[in-house]
C-alpha cells in the first residue's frame, strides 16, 4: 500500500487530554449533584421571580400514585422514573430524579450543594484555561467551521454520510468534519460557558456585584431555567459523543485520548 | 459477556457507591467544604463591600410571598407574645458591646428605616420578591456600641426545630451592609407571624436561610466556635450546610 499519510498519528494535544479526562470526571459531578440540588424545587420557571404559586413552565412532581413531568400544558406520566417511584425496600420516594442520577444518593440538599460549588471550580478555571490554551496553539482554528462547510448543501451532505455512518477514512479522518466542529465549538463556547454565567447569575452576593448577570439573561429565575436546559444538551451531547465513539473504533478513539496515538482508518476497498 | 448496558449500569453504581462512601468520609468532606472559603474570598474579591442588592419596582413583586422554614414558633413564651401582640416583647443587644440594649417594638419602629424591594432567593432555588421595611442594623450597633473584639453578629430566634433554637450569624462586612436591616413591616404590612414576626434579619446578598425571622436577642462575638455547635447557624450545625450563602 502506498500512502503519504503514515498509519498511525498523533491526533490529540496533552492539553486537549487532560481537559477532556479532568472533564469527563467534573462534568458527570456537576450534573449528578446538579439534579440533586434540583431535587429540592423541581419547579423551573421565567423571570425574576418564581415559587410554588407562580406559574411553572417545567414541573416534575407526584399526585397519588403517580409521578409525572409537566412541560407547559404537556403532562407525561413518568411513574417509576420521574416524581414516582418504589424502592427496593418498598419505600416510596417521590423525589423528581432517582437516587442513581443524583450525588449523593440519598437526599441531602447541603451534600448536593456542597459537590457542585466544590467541583464548579475546575469546571469555570479548566474552560477558561483551555480557551487560552487553543487560542495560543491555535486548535480553536481547528474547531472553526469554514465559511464553505456550513452551506445548506455541504451540511447536508454530512448529516446523511453520519446518518450512513459512513466516516472518512484515510487523511480526511485527521480534520473534524463540520457537524464535530459545530458540536465541540458549541460545547466549548457556547454550553460550558453559558453554564458557568447561569450559574453564577443564581449567586446573590454576584447579581449584587455584577447586576447584568441577572439583566442578559432576564431574571434569576429565567437564569435558573436556562442552566437547566444548558445541563440536558451537555447529557445530549455526552451520549451522542459515546454513541459515536463506539461506532468509529473505541479502543481506536479511546487510545487517542489517553496517548494521543490514533490509527488512520483505513478506507473500505483497502480493507484486507 | 459483559454488555454495554451492565457495563454503564455497573459504573454508574460504582460512581455512586464510591462517592456517597467518599460524601460520608469527614476529609473529604474538608476538602468539599474548603471550596465554601475560596468562593467566599473570591466574591468579597471582586465586590465592592458596599455593592447593593437590586431593588425592584413595585409592578415587579411576587403577587404571594410563600413562607417557609417556621410558620408559627411553637413555643408557650412565644405564643404569649403573640398573643398580646408583641407588646411585651424585647430585642435584647448584648455580647460584646458597650451598651446593652432592651429594645421595645415602639422604639424599634421609631428609629430611622429604610425600605427595600429586594429579591428573596432560597437555596432550594426559588425566589420571591417583596417589600420590606425596617432600621439598619448598623444603626442598632452603633446604639449598643460595639467592641473592637467583635467580629460577627449571632441572631438568636423564638423558633425551634426540635430541642434546638434556630439561630444565624453574619460577619461585620455584611451587618455593616447598607441594606442589612432588622424588618418588622412587609408589603406595606406590619410583619406577620409566618413572616417572623415581630422582627426578622434582610441580609440582601446571601440565600434564605441566614434571614432569620423571630428575632429574640442579637449578640455579638470574637468567634463562633463557642455559640451552640461552632458552625454559626441551625442549618449550618445540624445538617452542613455553608456558613457563607452568598452563592
Amino acid at each position: 500500500m502506498e500512502s503519504d499519510t503514515p498509519e498511525v498519528v498523533t491526533r490529540h494535544r496533552l492539553s486537549t487530554r487532560i481537559w477532556h479526562w479532568v472533564n469527563a470526571l467534573v462534568v458527570i459531578v456537576m450534573l449528578m449533584s446538579g439534579l440533586m440540588i434540583f431535587n429540592a424545587h423541581p419547579r423551573l420557571y421565567w423571570g425574576q421571580y418564581g415559587a410554588n404559586f407562580d406559574h411553572a413552565w417545567l414541573e416534575i412532581g407526584s399526585s397519588g400514585d403517580a409521578g409525572y413531568l409537566k412541560l407547559g400544558s404537556l403532562r407525561v406520566p413518568t411513574t417509576g422514573v420521574l416524581g414516582h417511584r418504589i424502592e427496593a425496600n418498598g419505600a416510596v420516594n417521590r423525589r423528581a430524579f432517582p437516587g442513581w442520577a443524583t450525588i449523593p444518593s440519598g437526599y441531602s440538599l447541603a451534600a448536593g450543594r456542597r459537590w457542585h460549588l466544590a467541583f464548579a471550580w475546575p469546571l469555570a478555571l479548566g474552560l477558561i484555561a483551555y480557551w487560552i490554551t487553543i487560542l495560543v496553539n491555535r486548535h480553536a482554528r481547528d474547531l472553526t467551521p469554514r465559511p464553505a462547510e456550513l452551506a445548506p448543501r455541504h451540511l447536508w451532505q454530512e448529516i446523511k454520510d453520519h446518518a450512513r455512518l459512513r466516516f472518512p477514512t484515510g487523511a480526511a479522518a485527521l480534520r473534524y468534519n463540520t457537524l464535530q466542529k459545530l458540536s465541540y465549538s458549541g460545547i466549548i463556547f457556547l454550553i460550558l460557558p453559558l453554564i458557568v454565567l447561569t450559574g453564577l447569575a443564581m449567586s446573590p452576593a454576584m447579581d449584587a456585584a455584577w447586576p447584568w448577570l441577572t439583566d442578559i439573561f432576564g431574571g434569576r429565575q429565567s437564569a435558573r431555567s436556562i442552566h437547566f436546559i444548558c445541563a440536558f444538551a451537555m447529557v445530549a451531547f455526552i451520549l451522542v459523543h459515546l454513541v459515536m465513539v463506539i461506532l468509529a473504533g473505541p479502543l481506536n478513539e479511546i487510545r487517542s485520548m489517553v496517548t494521543g496515538r490514533y490509527r488512520l482508518p483505513k478506507a473500505k476497498e483497502e480493507a484486507p | 459477556m459483559i454488555s454495554r448496558r451492565t457495563l454503564l449500569i455497573g459504573s454508574t453504581g460504582a460512581l455512586l457507591t464510591g462517592c456517597d462512601r467518599l460524601d460520608r468520609s469527614e476529609t473529604f468532606r474538608g476538602v468539599l467544604r474548603s471550596a465554601e472559603g475560596l468562593t467566599m474570598r473570591a466574591q468579597r474579591l471582586i465586590t465592592d463591600r458596599n455593592a447593593l442588592a437590586r431593588e425592584y419596582d413595585a409592578a415587579d413583586m411576587s403577587p404571594i410571598f410563600r413562607a417557609n422554614g417556621t410558620r408559627m414558633p411553637a413555643t408557650p413564651d412565644y405564643q404569649r407574645l403573640a398573643a398580646g401582640a408583641f407588646a411585651d416583647w424585647r430585642l435584647a443587644v448584648d455580647g460584646l458591646v458597650a451598651r446593652p440594649l432592651s429594645l421595645a417594638l415602639g422604639q424599634i419602629r421609631q428609629m430611622p428605616r429604610r425600605t427595600q424591594i429586594t429579591r428573596h432567593d432560597c437555596v432550594e432555588g426559588w425566589s420571591a420578591i417583596g417589600k420590606w421595611t425596617g432600621v439598619p442594623l448598623q444603626t442598632v450597633l452603633d446604639a449598643a456600641g460595639l467592641r473592637q473584639e467583635a467580629r460577627y453578629i449571632v441572631f438568636h430566634c423564638a423558633d425551634r426545630f426540635g430541642p434546638h433554637p434556630y439561630y444565624e450569624s453574619i460577619d461585620l462586612i455584611d451587618a455593616f451592609h447598607p441594606q442589612t436591616i432588622l424588618a418588622w413591616a412587609m408589603n406595606d404590612r406590619i410583619l406577620q407571624i409566618p413572616h417572623g414576626a415581630p422582627l426578622r434579619l434582610r441580609v440582601e446578598r446571601q440565600l434564605g436561610y441566614k434571614h432569620a425571622k423571630y428575632l429574640m436577642r442579637i449578640e455579638a462575638v470574637a468567634d463562633l466556635a463557642s455559640v451552640y455547635r461552632g458552625r454559626g447557624g441551625y442549618w449550618e450545625d445540624s445538617n452542613d450546610y455553608e456558613w457563607y450563602a452568598g452563592i
